[in-house]
C-alpha cells in the first residue's frame, strides 16, 4: 500500500478541525487558541507541501515558507499584546476583553 | 508494507495525537510541549514528502522560536489556568459537532481527490529531480529569482511584528538610573571638576 496525496490531505484535515475543535474547547484562555491557530497553520503548511510534492511543483513550498513566517509573526504580536494586556487587567481571561464592546 | 508508508503512519499518528493533547491537556505548559512534539513529527512528514528545507525550518523556526515564546510567556503570567478551564465541558458538544461535521467534510472532499495526468506537465516551477540539485537549492532558484517580492514582503512582515513587539512590551520604569550619552559627551572639564588651593594645616 503506498501513501498518496490523499493520505497528507487527511492528516492535514485532520489537524486542521483539531484547531478549530481547540479554540472552541478552550474559550477561555487566549494561549490555547494562538496555539490552536498555530496547529490550522501547520496543517495548512501540510497541504501545501503534500500538493508540492505530489503535483512536481517547487512554488508550493515557496508559499508555505511564507505562510510559516506570517505565522511566526503573528504568534509574535498576539504573545506581545497578551503580555501588555496581563499587564494592565491582570488576567487573561477572553470575556473579560470587553473594553472595546465589540 | 514499506518502511516510508511505516514513518508515515508513525508521524502522523503521533503528530494527531500530541496535536489533541495540546487542546486538551489540563496544563499549558504540557500543552506547548506536545506542540512542539506536533511540529516536530510534522517535520518528519515533511521530510517524507522531500522537503527537507521545510522540515529543518519548521524546527528551528517554531520549536526554537515560537514554541519557546509561547513557553516564556505561559510561564511568566501568573494566571489560574484552572479557573480559565471552568466551562471547558459546556462547550465540548457543541465544538465536537462542529469539529465532527467539519472533519467528515474535509475529508470527503480532499480524500476523494484525484489528479488528472497532464496536471503535473503544467507545473508552474516544476521541481528539479534530487539527483541534480538539492531540495534546498530547488527553493533558492525560484526563491530568489521569480519570488522575490514575496520574500522581501515576509521579510517587512517580520520586521514589523519585530518592532511592534518591542513597542508593544517595552516600558520605561521612572526610577531606574540610565545611562545618558548625551550628557556624558556634553560634560566639559570646567563643569565637572574644581581646582581649590588647600592651605597646609587648614584644610577647606
Amino acid at each position: 500500500m503506498t501513501i498518496g496525496l490523499s493520505h497528507y490531505l487527511t492528516v492535514g484535515a485532520i489537524l486542521f478541525t483539531l484547531g478549530i475543535f481547540g479554540i472552541f474547547l478552550n474559550r477561555k484562555n487566549v494561549i490555547v487558541i494562538l496555539m490552536s491557530i498555530e496547529l490550522i497553520l501547520l496543517a495548512v503548511n501540510i497541504n501545501l507541501v503534500a500538493f508540492s510534492a505530489f503535483l512536481g511543483d517547487i512554488v508550493g513550498q515557496v508559499f508555505a515558507l511564507l505562510v510559516l513566517s506570517v505565522a511566526a509573526a503573528e504568534a509574535a504580536i498576539g504573545l506581545a499584546i497578551l503580555v501588555v494586556y496581563y499587564r494592565n487587567r491582570g488576567s487573561i481571561a477572553v470575556e473579560d476583553i470587553n473594553l472595546m464592546k465589540g | 508494507m514499506t518502511g516510508a508508508a511505516l514513518f508515515f503512519y508513525l508521524f502522523s499518528a503521533v503528530t494527531i495525537a500530541s496535536a489533541f493533547m495540546v487542546i486538551a491537556s489540563k496544563n499549558p505548559v504540557h500543552s506547548v510541549l506536545f506542540l512542539i512534539l506536533a511540529f516536530v513529527n510534522a517535520a518528519g512528514l515533511f521530510l517524507l514528502l522531500g522537503a527537507e528545507f521545510l522540515a529543518m525550518i519548521l524546527i528551528v523556526v517554531y520549536v526554537g522560536a515560537v514554541a519557546v515564546l509561547f513557553l516564556f510567556v505561559v510561564m511568566m503570567l501568573d494566571v489560574d489556568f484552572a479557573e480559565l478551564r471552568q466551562g471547558f465541558l459546556q462547550y465540548l458538544p457543541i465544538g465536537a459537532l462542529v469539529g465532527l461535521i467539519f472533519l467528515v467534510e474535509l475529508v470527503l472532499v480532499v480524500g476523494a481527490w484525484v489528479t488528472s495526468p497532464g496536471l503535473t506537465k503544467a507545473a508552474e516551477s516544476p521541481v528539479i529531480s534530487l539527483e541534480r540539485v538539492t531540495n534546498t537549492e530547488a527553493i533558492g532558484r525560484v526563491l530568489y529569482t521569480t519570488y522575490i517580492h514575496y520574500f522581501q514582503l515576509a521579510g517587512v512582515v517580520l520586521l514589523v511584528a519585530m518592532i511592534g513587539a518591542i513597542v508593544l512590551t517595552l516600558r520605561h520604569k521612572p526610577h531606574v538610573k540610565r545611562q545618558d550619552v548625551g550628557r556624558q559627551v556634553g560634560r566639559t572639564r570646567e563643569a565637572s571638576i574644581e581646582v581649590r588651593k588647600v592651605r597646609p594645616g587648614q584644610g577647606i
